[in-house]
C-alpha cells in the first residue's frame, strides 16, 4: 500500500468551558489510503463528527482546539498551519459533504455558481472554463439534465440532487480526501442508496480517499473498506470491514451490532383482539381552490387509507418522507383534522367530531413524538407532565403523582425522578417519560410517531423492548409509524407501505417481508442498507 | 447498556432561577444601566428630602439666575431665607433642579406605565392572534392601521379633545407601541404553536387557556423583559418631545420637556434651562436602553444574534 492520504496520530481536541467530559476526542489514531473508504462509525457524543472537523480545521473557534497529535494530509502536518493556508487545502486536496443538504447550499445562489465558486477561488479559470467544468462534473454525478440544472436554485432540486450539487462542488477539484459527515442520514433510503452508490463511484474514479463518517452499520456494511468504531471520544476498535462486522473483538462493537434489528421478522401469533382503531376512506387534502385562489395546488397528503388494529396488535406504517404516514397517525390523534372518511375508535366514528366533542376520546389514545428533546416542556418538571393528562380528566393531584411515580419505575427510572427537569435526562430517558407519560392516560391506542428514529441504536433497541413490553402488560393497540425497516420488521405484527398518501401494500409482517408484491415495496427492500447482512455480536 | 438501569446517573442540576440571576449581575451592560437607573429612581422618589423646594414656586424677583447664583425666597411663614439656585432658576423664577429632580418622576411613571400596559396589551392580542387563526388576520389588519398612525398627532388629537394630564400622554404612546408588541408575542406563539411539547398537551386533553398559560406563555417572558425595556426608553423620550412641543402634559408639572420648553426662547442667554434636563433625560435613556441590550444578551442570546 502506498502512503496514507490522511494520517491522524494520537489526537486529542480539548473542549473549552465546563462540558461533560475535558475531551471531545482522545488520543485517537487512524489513517485513510488512497482509494479507499474508511467509515467512522459511533453513537452520538462518540466525537466522530469532532475528528471530521478537526481534519478540515473547522473546529468551532471558542470552543475546542487541537491540543495534542499530528493530522497529515499526503505527509503534510496540518494542526501547525495557518488559516490562510487551510483555506488554500480544504477545497483543492480535502474536501467535506454535509448531512444536510438542504442547508449546506446556498438558497439564494444557483446551484452552478455554487460549484463553480470553488473554481473561481482555487483557480484561475475563466468564466466559460468554469461553466465547462461544473457541467462536466454535474454530469459526473449523474444529474439530469445539467445544462437545465446548473442554473436552477436548490429549492427546484430534491434532497438526492442536492447531495449530488454537494458532492459535485466537493470533488470538483479531484481532492485527494473526501470527508463525508452522515451524508445520507437526511436522504429517504431509496435515495441513499443511489448516493452510496455514487460515492463508491467517485471514488473510484480518481482513487479517491474517503473518510465517511456514520452511526448506521447498514450503510457502513454496503461501502465500508476498513471501519473505525468510536466510543465517547476514544477509538474502540478499528480494522477491515469484514472483520469488524462478522468478528467485533470489542464487548462495545459487539453490544452495537447486536442492536442493529434484524431484518428477517421473528415469528407471530395473529392477533384476534377486538378492534381498537379503524379507518375508513381516510382523505387528507392541503390546500383549497377558492374564489381567489382558481388554480390553487391542492395535495392529497393521504389519499383513501383504510386500515385497523386490533387490541394486543402493532401495526406498522412503513414509508419515505411526504409518503402521508404521519398525516395518518396526526388525523388520528386528530393533531390535524381528516378532510373526509371515517376514524373510529371503539366503533366510534371520531373524523366528524369537533374539538369539545373529542377531548373524551383523547385519553383512549396516546401519541409519542418523534424529537424527545422536544417533546417535554423543558420548564416543567418531568412528573408535572406526566400528572398533565390525568388531571386533565379528573384525577386528584396525589392519585395522578402516584401513578406517576409506579409508572416511572414501569419504563425502567427512579421514581425520585419526577422532580427532575427534562435537560437532566438522555435522549433515550425522554422517551421513556414520554412514554410514561402516554401511559398514565390509560390509553387503549398508542401511536408512535418515529418514535426511535432520534435515538443511538443501542438506546433505540432499549426502547423498542421497553414498547414491546408495555404493549404485552397493557394490551395496547400501537399503531407505528416508522421509516426503518429493520425496526417494522421487530416490532410490528401487519405492515402498511405507504406512498404518496395511498396504503400501496398491506399484510403480516412475515409476508410482505418474504414476498413483497407491489413495485415500490420491492424497491424500499432493495434499497436498505445491509440488507443481506444481519448484525449480531460474534459468538 | 447503562441506559436502563435505575441507577443511571442523571444530568447535574438544572440552570437555577439563582444562577441566571448572577450570571445576570455578571453581565457590565446590566450593572451599569441598572446602577444610573436606580440613581435616577432614588432621585425621583427622595425628591423632597434632596434639598429641593416647591418645583412649582414661582419667584418674580430670582428669575433667570445663572447657576450657583444666591437668591432670596419667602417661605410659607413669611421668613425670607437665602438659597444657592444648583442649576440656576427659569423665566419664571423657579428653581431648575428642584423641577429637574421633581421631573424624573413624571418621565419615569410615564415610561414604566407605558411599557407595562403595551406589553400587556400586546400580550394579550399577540396570543390570541398567534393562537387562533381566524382571528389572525383581523388583529394584524387592525395592528397594522395603528402602527400608521403617529405618536405625535394621536397626542396632538386626545389633548384637544380631553384634558391634557399624565394619562392622556400615556395612552398617545402607548397606542402606537402596541403592534410592535403583538408582532414579536405572535412570533413566538406562532413557533412554540409547533413544538412537539404543545402538540402532547393537546393529545393530553389540556384546555386551551391551560395550554397558553402553562406551555406558550413562559416563552414569551424573556423577550417581553427586553422589549419592555426598550419601550420604556422611548416611551420617556416620546413624553419629552410632546412636552417640549406643549402637547404633553400640563406645563405647571415639571417634566424635562416642560423644562426644556420653558427655557427654549432663551436658550442663548441661559442654556441651563435645556442643558441639566437634556443631561438627565440623555443619561436616562442611555442607561435603560443598556440595560435592554444586557438583558437580551443573558435572557434571550438566540434574540441578541439576530437584531
Amino acid at each position: 500500500m502506498s502512503a496514507p492520504v490522511l494520517e491522524v496520530a494520537n489526537l486529542s481536541v480539548a473542549i473549552r468551558g465546563d462540558g461533560d467530559r475535558p475531551h471531545a476526542v482522545r488520543g485517537i489514531s487512524l489513517s485513510v489510503g488512497a482509494n479507499e473508504i474508511v467509515c467512522v462509525v459511533g453513537e452520538s457524543g462518540s466525537g466522530k463528527s469532532v475528528t471530521a472537523q478537526a481534519v478540515m480545521g473547522l473546529l468551532p473557534k471558542n470552543a475546542m482546539s487541537v491540543e495534542t497529535g499530528s493530522i497529515r494530509l499526503e505527509g503534510e502536518e496540518l494542526t501547525t498551519k495557518s488559516d490562510a493556508d487551510l483555506r488554500a487545502i480544504r477545497g483543492t486536496r480535502m474536501a467535506m459533504v454535509f448531512q444536510e443538504p438542504m442547508t449546506a447550499l446556498n438558497p439564494v445562489e444557483r446551484v452552478g455558481d455554487q460549484i463553480g465558486e470553488v473554481l473561481e477561488v482555487h483557480t484561475d479559470l475563466d468564466p466559460r472554463e468554469r461553466r465547462k467544468r461544473v457541467l462536466d462534473m454535474m454530469r459526473a454525478v449523474h444529474l439530469p439534465d445539467p445544462e437545465q440544472m446548473i442554473d436552477a436554485y436548490p429549492h427546484q432540486l430534491s434532497g438526492g440532487q442536492r447531495q449530488r450539487i454537494m458532492i459535485a462542488a466537493a470533488l470538483v477539484l479531484d481532492p485527494a480526501l473526501l470527508i463525508a459527515d452522515e451524508p445520507t442520514t437526511a436522504l429517504d433510503v431509496t435515495t441513499q442508496a443511489q448516493i452510496l452508490k455514487l460515492v463508491r463511484e467517485m471514488q473510484a474514479r480518481k482513487k479517491t480517499g474517503v473518510l465517511f463518517i456514520t452511526h448506521d452499520f447498514g450503510v457502513v456494511s454496503e461501502i465500508a473498506d476498513r471501519v473505525v468504531v468510536m466510543q465517547l471520544g476514544r477509538i474502540v476498535e478499528q480494522g477491515a470491514a469484514e472483520d469488524v462486522l462478522r468478528n467485533p473483538r470489542e464487548e462495545y462493537t459487539k453490544m452495537l451490532l447486536a442492536s442493529v434489528p434484524s431484518m428477517t421478522p421473528p415469528k407471530r401469533v395473529p392477533v384476534s383482539g377486538p378492534v381498537v382503531l379503524q379507518t375508513e376512506k381516510l382523505f387528507k387534502t392541503y390546500g383549497k381552490r377558492s374564489l381567489f385562489q382558481p388554480k390553487a395546488r391542492i395535495v392529497n397528503a393521504v389519499k383513501d387509507v383504510s386500515l385497523e388494529v386490533r387490541r394486543g396488535e402493532t401495526l406498522g406504517i412503513v414509508g419515505e418522507s411526504g409518503s402521508g404516514k404521519s398525516t395518518v397517525a396526526r388525523c388520528i390523534a386528530r393533531l390535524v383534522d381528516p378532510t373526509s372518511g371515517a376514524v373510529r375508535i371503539d366503533n366510534i366514528d371520531t373524523a366528524a367530531m369537533k374539538e369539545a366533542q373529542f377531548r373524551p376520546m383523547r385519553r383512549r389514545m396516546q401519541f409519542i413524538f418523534q424529537d424527545p428533546y422536544r417533546s417535554l416542556n423543558p420548564r416543567r418538571t418531568v412528573g408535572e407532565a406526566i400528572i398533565e393528562g390525568p388531571m386533565n380528566f379528573g384525577l386528584s393531584r396525589n392519585e395522578a403523582l402516584q401513578r406517576a411515580r409506579d409508572l416511572m419505575a414501569v419504563v425502567h427510572l427512579s421514581p425520585d425522578a419526577v422532580d427532575r427537569y427534562p435537560h437532566q435526562f438522555s435522549g433515550g430517558q425522554r422517551q421513556r417519560i414520554c412514554i410514561a407519560r402516554a401511559l398514565a392516560m390509560e390509553p387503549e391506542l398508542l401511536i408512535g410517531d418515529e418514535p426511535v428514529s432520534a435515538l443511538d441504536v443501542s438506546v433505540q433497541a432499549q426502547v423498542l423492548k421497553l414498547l414491546d413490553e408495555v404493549r404485552r402488560r397493557f394490551n395496547l393497540a400501537v399503531l407505528f409509524i416508522t421509516h426503518d425497516l429493520r425496526v417494522a420488521a421487530q416490532v410490528c405484527d401487519r405492515i402498511a407501505v405507504m406512498q404518496r398518501g395511498v396504503i400501496v401494500e398491506q399484510g403480516t409482517t412475515a409476508d410482505v417481508f418474504a414476498a413483497p408484491k407491489h413495485e415500490y415495496t420491492k424497491a424500499l427492500f432493495e434499497a436498505a442498507p445491509g440488507r443481506h447482512r444481519e448484525f449480531f455480536a460474534g459468538a | 447498556m447503562a441506559d436502563l438501569s435505575l441507577d443511571t446517573p442523571i444530568a447535574a442540576a438544572p440552570v437555577k432561577p439563582a444562577a441566571a440571576i448572577r450570571k445576570l449581575l455578571l453581565n457590565p451592560a446590566v450593572l451599569f444601566g441598572g446602577a444610573v437607573i436606580t440613581v435616577v429612581v432614588l432621585t425621583g422618589l427622595l425628591a423632597p428630602w434632596l434639598g429641593t423646594i416647591d418645583p412649582t414656586a414661582i419667584n418674580p424677583i430670582a428669575r433667570n439666575k445663572v447657576p450657583g447664583a444666591e437668591f432670596f425666597m419667602r417661605t410659607d411663614t413669611g421668613e425670607r431665607i437665602k438659597m444657592i439656585a444648583l442649576f440656576g432658576t427659569d423665566g419664571l423664577g423657579r428653581d431648575v433642579y428642584s423641577r429637574v429632580v421633581y421631573g424624573a418622576r413624571v418621565s419615569l411613571f410615564v415610561g414604566v406605565s407605558v411599557a407595562l400596559i403595551s406589553v400587556a396589551c400586546g400580550l394579550l392580542i399577540g396570543v390570541l392572534a398567534g393562537f387562533f387563526r381566524l382571528l389572525d388576520a383581523v388583529i394584524m389588519r387592525i395592528m397594522d392601521g395603528l402602527m400608521a398612525i403617529p405618536a405625535i398627532l394621536l397626542a396632538i388629537a386626545m389633548v384637544s379633545l380631553f384634558r391634557s394630564s399624565v394619562w392622556t400622554v400615556i395612552i398617545a404612546i402607548t397606542v402606537p407601541q402596541v403592534p410592535g408588541v403583538v408582532r414579536l408575542v405572535r412570533s413566538i406563539v406562532l413557533s412554540v404553536r409547533e413544538e412537539p411539547y404543545v402538540e402532547a398537551a393537546v393529545t393530553l386533553g389540556t384546555s386551551t387557556p391551560k395550554l397558553l398559560w402553562r406551555h406558550v406563555l413562559p416563552n414569551t417572558i424573556a423577550p417581553m423583559i427586553v422589549q419592555g425595556t426598550f419601550i420604556c426608553a422611548s416611551a420617556i423620550l416620546i413624553e419629552a418631545i410632546l412636552s417640549f412641543l406643549g402637547i404633553g402634559v400640563p406645563p405647571e408639572v415639571p417634566t424635562w420637556g416642560n423644562i426644556m420648553a420653558e427655557g427654549r426662547q432663551v436658550f442663548s442667554l441661559f442654556p441651563h434651562n435645556i442643558i441639566y434636563p437634556g443631561v438627565f433625560l440623555a443619561m436616562t435613556i442611555l442607561a435603560v436602553n443598556i440595560l435592554g441590550d444586557g438583558l437580551r444578551d443573558t435572557l434571550d442570546p438566540k434574540m441578541a444574534k439576530r437584531v
